[in-house]
């Protein structure tokens, strides 16, 4: 029995390790069950994210549900289309026009996290810099030549130099608190928040983000415990029902 | 309940049917570890068949809402999140059990004479397996749905004077298109399918026709007591009904551990750029088939020659299609005297561990890019792999095989 249970083990086994982390990113572990990390990025999503890029898988009642955010409260604060709560989350750009602005359309984002990776988006979020061969005059370390301007410099500001990204630890790794040293280590424009304030606002982001393109994660996880439960007892009994069928046998 | 009973068995042998397939069907007393996964992959094929299903309620099979109905499946619909990802992680594990069933059946000689049919069915199934995964597969109208169905579709386009048009026709379009996923939805969830159930009936029909073979690789009719049953027998049911019912309980367990905790497996059953919708004028930086097919896809790239005028491109795809076709003609490869590998020679043993390492190698192989080191050693690993098989008749009749028991050691 003991070989059986060793052997399936096995044979799934090497697909876990193939469970790439890219290189020259910060890494983060998000925390969906962080209600106020949640809302704090919904609020920065719907509000400096939204005007261009839509979530439009998912629905807002259900982010106003999972994030318990009164009904009422959520359509006056951060539905900004004058959607009804119960619609998906689209915004109202039209892509062909984007598409001559930027080069190419903004992306959806409700799966961006799993498309690319919650390190990515955290990364990619604090790698702007000034770049004035840029049409924007900004260019990003994690993506580079990004059609996308820097939308959050008035939180950040804009960084002079390339953002030290991926070249320390950003994250405690015992504590899990994301380290105060700012990845900019030179300004052109100064921010309204300060390096720390602007790395904690993208993690609450990113949180939101990681949230939105897997919405289901924290119970689904809470019940694969049961779940995993019932088949260790039902194992238990069905063990013991082999042994005495097979008792007899020689 | 027994007048019932009689009434329909009047009319339906369903008493036979029981006694026959499962109540005196006797089995060897003594399979191991390795026969629990013909009754797996059973189990799996349900899953498939019942989450498939209501998957199906719920999708829509156009090129303008498959990806967003998915989406919809995982969000809105109760429950959808648990029916896709037991249905996409069923598709891997489906093909973990059959891939360990297979070589349960290389490993004990399970092939060999009375029982090619058995396994001529059971390559079937395993072909049918593949289509009916490769289309499933586009279903999601991800990125990798779409740019790995384009990849395969023009491999068929490597066949000469009728290549372009054959793929043309298998797409129903220039590029893989909204129709070709209306027809590959078609094929998956109703034609494959149907197919696959009546090769496994087939399949099992066959088996206990001739009766199983065990890992000493015995034929236990020869023994029988007064009553013309094998004394190294034992009915199916309660035995192995019983015996399976553990092996359920440790794969379920495994099996819930990868859909509750890690349905993506690490980008393994459901890869990264299928969150990202299908795109014809984006092509992904690096296109690989999921891990059950990279053994092929490997070997498809391993040829890298232009032979006798035609590209190299077309021998690959013969390449790739004889690994799969010569797996066919197995039974009457394999002349050793004895059908288990506990009593074939060293020879036979060293070919079949060559064999396995070659096949997982490969498959490691066809999922990351190619380097140049990579291709030799590919090339290295095809040409053991098609070794196993082509010098099969010589060294299973050279070598000095063991006595076989008189009766099963267990």
């Amino acid at each position: 029995m003991r070989k059986l249970i060793f052997g399936l083990f096995i044979a799934f086994l090497p697909m876990l390790g193939l469970a790439a982390g890219g290189a020259h990113l910060d890494p983060i572990e998000t925390d969906h069950t962080d209600k106020a990390s949640l809302q704090r990025g919904a609020a920065t999503f719907t509000n400096y994210c939204m005007g261009c890029h839509s979530m439009e898988y998912a629905r807002y009642k259900r982010v106003a549900e999972d994030l318990e955010i009164p009904a009422k409260l959520f359509e006056e604060n951060l539905i900004f289309t004058g959607a009804q709560i119960g619609e998906l989350m689209k915004n109202s750009m039209n892509k062909d026009m984007a598409a001559d602005w930027f080069g190419a359309p903004p992306p959806d984002l409700t799966l961006e996290s799993r498309l690319r990776g919650e390190s990515w988006v955290y990364s990619y979020l604090r790698g702007f810099y000034k770049d004035e061969s840029r049409p924007l005059g900004v260019n990003n370390v994690v993506f580079d030549k990004v059609g996308m301007p820097h939308v959050l410099v008035d939180l950040q500001g804009l960084c002079a130099v390339e953002p030290n990204i991926g070249k320390k630890s950003s994250v405690e790794p015992l504590s899990g608190n994301i380290n105060n040293g700012s990845v900019c280590p030179e300004y052109a424009t100064e921010g309204s928040m300060t390096g720390a304030e602007f790395d904690s606002a993208m993690y609450d982001l990113t949180n939101f983000m990681s949230y939105m393109a897997d919405p289901i994660k924290v119970e689904r996880e809470r019940l694969g415990i049961f779940v995993l439960i019932f088949v260790a007892i039902f194992f238990v009994f069905a063990y013991l029902l082999n042994r005495e069928y097979w008792k007899d046998v020689h | 309940m027994q007048k019932l009973l009689n009434w329909v068995d009047e009319r339906l042998p369903v008493v036979d049917a029981w006694n026959n397939h499962l109540a005196k069907y006797y089995a060897p007393k003594n399979f191991n570890f390795w026969y629990f996964f013909g009754s797996l992959a059973m189990l799996v094929l349900v899953n498939q068949l019942v989450t498939g299903i209501w998957l199906t309620m719920s999708y829509n099979p156009t090129g303008e809402g498959a990806f967003a109905s998915v989406e919809y499946i995982m969000r809105d619909v109760q429950w959808g999140w648990l029916l896709r990802y037991l249905h996409s992680t069923g598709a891997s594990a489906f093909f973990i059990v059959v891939y360990l069933h297979m070589f349960r059946g290389l490993m004990y000689g399970s092939y060999q004479k009375p029982r090619e049919l058995i396994w001529l069915f059971g390559m079937l199934i395993y072909l049918v397996l593949m289509a009916e995964a490769f289309m499933g597969y586009l279903l999601p109208w991800g990125q990798m749905s779409y740019w790995g169905a384009q990849v395969i579709v023009n491999l068929f386009g490597a066949i000469p004077v009728i290549g372009d048009d054959l793929s043309l026709w298998i797409r129903g379009d220039y590029l893989i298109s909204g129709i070709t996923l209306n027809r590959f939805f078609a094929l998956h969830v109703v034609a494959l399918p149907i197919v696959l159930l009546g090769l496994v009936v087939l399949h099992i029909l066959a088996l206990h026709e001739v009766g199983s073979n065990n890992p000493d690789g015995i034929d236990i009719k020869k023994n029988k007591d007064e009553n013309g049953i094998p004394k190294d027998g034992i009915p199916f049911h309660p035995y192995y009904s019983v015996h399976d019912l553990v092996g359920v309980a440790v794969f379920f367990f495994i099996f819930f551990i990868v859909v509750f905790f890690f349905p993506e497996m690490g980008g393994m059953f459901i890869e990264r750029p299928n969150f990202e919708p299908a795109n014809a004028l984006k092509t992904p930086e690096h296109i690989a088939p999921v891990w059950y097919f990279t053994p092929f896809y490997a070997m498809l790239r391993a040829v890298t020659v232009d032979l006798f005028g035609l590209p190299a491109k077309f021998w690959g795809v013969v390449v790739m299609g004889g690994a799969i076709a010569i797996l066919f003609v197995l039974p009457w490869l394999d002349r050793s005297p004895v059908r288990s590998i506990r009593y074939k020679g060293w020879l036979s043993k060293i070919a079949l561990a060559l064999f396995a390492v070659s096949f997982v190698i490969l498959g490691y192989l066809g999922l990351v890019p190619t380097t140049e080191g990579r291709t030799t050693v590919a090339q290295i690993l095809t040409v053991l792999y098609f070794l196993y098989f082509i010098l099969m008749p010589f060294y299973t009749r050279m070598e000095k095989t063991k006595p076989v028991p008189e009766r099963v050691t267990g």
